[in-house]
């Protein structure tokens, strides 16, 4: 599914990843965890496609393909999806225009229909509902005006109504209180089989007792300093990143 | 930031698509105005001589005016010396009875422009009376509209058919003197529509014109008359495209809307006149007056417009709410893109008692153009508890764009009441990436995101006529991207 080699890349000149390696085959979920400021939204950036990052140098293939010159809506396409750490807010236009423009867009690059409006309705009703919003909050703009759990439950509602091939969680539990956790937590949860994949990026270790994941790593100042299985988290709960020799923020 | 704003202003680039110039033979007057080109019009039109007289009037006061400079636009002086005032389909001598009878010619350009007129004016139930150039050569559904009394006619032939109440209107609402244009056109104007909606008719059929510039250098001059009498009740269409010129091209309309007791006049405009190439070159220059009186009490007027064309815009379609409970509304969605100027707004006169007025005026810059809202709320000494809501919203696309706002407030009546809001945003690197990370090319992201914001107006409009202003937009934002 996905594979990254040595991958480098920089913000405004400043290098922030120095060399990432990382394999994710389908049907597995991979947690990142690490220190704040240690790259994770960038890597999650690079891989969605942010013209803001510079790649300078390695490698990132989805499926074979290369994604480094891949312009970030074919990425989409090709079934990346990433949830934001900070989603932002495009007032005026409803959940459901964005909803139907993207899916839309989606499935005209695999020479598909446009999904006719009852059943999409139908699918957006479900899905809202299935991250426990108000189905009114389908006519309001897009997290206009929503509060910070709103907003990430919208994320995952966007995830859901788009079934990735990838998805991308970029801190998605942060800030969220136990019931927006298990929200979304199962999302994701009901996202996963044996075509999917999913990377999670989290801060704590508590999002990983619900969305169990088959590997761990710890990314620290752009690199992957360890991986392992999901006892991993569990040891850096316990004893925290000083362990791996790393300052804790 | 530089990468993405360079793909912003890529994909902001237009390209025309009614740019096609119509082979038909025209009967056009040599360029110039004086007083015997205006004696030829109305010749060439037989006009009595009461209309002669009053073109004469207009042509003479318009000869001592200077030209207006305020408008916050700025172009070449126009050498009015070298338009030509009158042009006419040749085969306008033996007249069309039906659309049969049209030049086959001229229905391919409607058949360009997306305007299949059998289809549409059958299906959609639309009267339509077509202007091309400056003569009427086609008009419809006369006999439906004629058995509920409506008169639509080319206003050329009302000033034969209809000569009372033409004098009785004409010039009332927008007086020749009004300003420099307005002038000019009632010297000059070659024709346009005109309505009349009996008492207490609800008009059966929504009227609809299609306006198109065709001749080189010709000025187009419309006049448009609508009077809605006592309890009456009309909703109007115009739209307009012009071919691809290269040469600045003046059209400068005059519209009069007339309301009476109890009446109602929806009057929905989509501007798509040539706004030249992208870099700068060419096209329409549109100075515009509209305006409606509600004379009547109770009676209620909306302009609801979505301009994206000419090089330059100047209009301000205005409202004098002289009967007591009347109503003004304005609508607007103004789209600029690459050279483009427009500075347009609306006038709400509040002179009776109870007036109501809302503005909603969306504005949206893209490119290197510049666009201004200028709107006037005035109260007069007479308008107790008259109220006003303004909200007026800038959306900036790229960061060589201007918006401004300048609005006008007015009160010699301490118990009128005015809301005023305006904003100004930005289609933010943040917004377009996330469109594009769901799926979505940064063109497409950029019109779901213009049309949101236009919401509120295009829900004003008619619904084929909205569709319509979506696809306008979508063209008028397209761009080599994708
Ligand atoms: N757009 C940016 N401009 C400048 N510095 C940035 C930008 N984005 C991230 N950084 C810097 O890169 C480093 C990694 O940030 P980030 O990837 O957000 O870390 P994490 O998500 O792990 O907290 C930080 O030092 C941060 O300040
Ligand atoms: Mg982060």
């Amino acid at each position: 599914m996905l594979k990254i080699s040595n991958l480098q890349a920089s913000v405004e000149g400043t290098q922030i990843l120095k060399g990432i390696d990382l394999v994710v085959r389908p049907g597995e979920v991979h947690a990142i965890m690490g220190p704040n400021g240690s790259g994770k939204s960038t890597l999650s950036q690079v891989l969605a496609g942010n013209e803001a990052y510079d790649i300078t140098g390695g490698e990132a293939t989805l499926d074979g393909k290369s994604l480094i010159e891949m312009p970030t809506e074919q990425r989409a396409r090709e079934g990346i999806f990433l949830a934001f750490q900070y989603p932002v807010e495009i007032p005026g236009v409803s959940n459901l225009q964005f909803l139907r423009t993207a899916i839309n867009s989606i499935r005209e690059y695999r020479g598909e229909e446009e999904i006719d409006a009852v059943s999409f309705m139908k699918r957006a009703k479900e899905k809202i509902k299935q991250v426990n919003l108000d189905p009114a909050f389908l006519k309001r703009g897009v997290n206009e005006g929503f509060s910070g759990g709103e907003k990430k439950r919208n994320e995952i509602m966007q995830m859901l109504m788009l079934e990735p091939k990838l998805a991308i969680l970029d801190e998605t539990d942060s800030g969220l209180d136990i019931d927006a956790l298990k929200v979304v937590a199962d999302g994701v949860n009901a996202l996963r089989s044996p075509e999917r994949s999913v990377i999670m990026v989290t801060h704590y270790q508590r999002l990983l007792d619900y969305i169990v994941p088959d590997y761990v790593h710890v990314l620290a100042k752009g690199k992957i300093i360890k991986s392992g299985g999901k006892e991993l988290a569990l040891e850096l709960e316990e004893k925290g990143y000083g362990w791996l020799g790393i300052d804790e923020e | 930031m530089s990468d993405s704003d360079k793909s912003v202003n890529e994909l902001i680039k237009n390209e025309y698509k009614h740019g096609f110039v119509t082979d038909i033979e025209s009967d056009t007057f040599a360029p110039g105005l004086n007083e015997e080109t205006v004696r030829k019009i109305s010749a060439r039109k037989n006009e009595p001589e009461w209309m002669l007289e009053w073109r004469l009037k207009a042509y003479r006061a318009w000869a001592e005016m200077p030209t207006p400079e305020w408008a916050h636009v700025s172009f070449p002086p126009i050498d009015f010396e070298d338009i030509s005032y009158y042009s006419a389909p040749k085969s306008q001598e033996n007249a069309p009875k039906s659309l049969d009878e049209v030049d086959p010619e001229l229905l391919r350009t409607y058949e360009k422009l997306g305007i299949p007129l059998h289809e549409r004016a059958r299906l959609a139930g639309v009267a339509v009376d077509v202007v091309f150039d400056s003569v009427s050569v086609a008009t419809t559904f006369k006999d439906q509209l004629a058995k509920a009394g409506v008169i639509f006619c080319p206003i050329s032939e009302a000033i034969q058919e209809y000569p009372e109440l033409v004098k009785k209107y004409l010039g009332t609402v927008v007086p020749q003197r009004d300003n420099f244009y307005s002038a000019l056109n009632s010297a000059v104007f070659s024709d346009g529509s005109f309505v009349y909606i009996p008492k207490g008719v609800r008009c059966p059929l929504e009227l609809s014109t299609y306006f198109r510039i065709n001749e080189a250098n010709t000025g187009q001059f419309e006049r448009t008359l609508i009077i809605a009498d006592e309890g009456s009740h009309v909703s109007y269409l115009e739209g307009c495209t012009a071919p691809m010129r290269d040469e600045n091209q003046l059209h400068a309309a005059v519209v009069e809307l007339v309301l009476l007791d109890d009446s109602e006049i929806k009057y929905s405009t989509v501007q798509n006149w040539y706004p030249g190439d992208d870099e700068g070159k060419g096209g329409i220059y549109n100075f515009v007056t509209k305006r409606a009186t509600c004379i009547g009490k109770n009676s209620k007027v909306s302009w609801t417009q979505v301009e994206t064309g000419s090089a330059i815009t100047w209009k301000y379609p205005s409202c004098i709410l002289r009967g007591d409970n009347s109503v003004g509304e304005f609508y607007s969605v103004a789209l600029t893109n690459n050279f483009q100027q427009a500075d347009t707004g609306t006038k709400m006169i509040h002179l009776g008692k109870n007036t109501k007025s809302t503005i909603i005026a969306k504005g949206i810059s893209a490119g290197k153009s510049d666009s201004s809202y200028r709107g006037l709320v005035k109260f007069g000494p007479n308008a107790d508890n008259a109220r006003n809501y303004t909200q007026c919203d800038s959306l900036l696309i790229g960061d060589k764009c201007g918006a401004h706002t300048f609005p006008y407030i007015e009160s010699k009546n301490k118990s009128a009441i005015i809301e005023h809001e305006a904003t100004t945003s930005k289609v933010s690197d943040d917004q377009l990436f996330l469109c594009q990370q769901r799926g979505m090319d940064a063109e497409r992201a950029v019109s779901m995101i213009v049309n949101g914001f236009c919401k509120e107006v295009f829900k004003e409009l008619p619904m084929e006529f909205a569709v319509e202003a979506t696809k306008l937009l979508e063209v008028s934002l397209e761009g080599s991207v994708g």
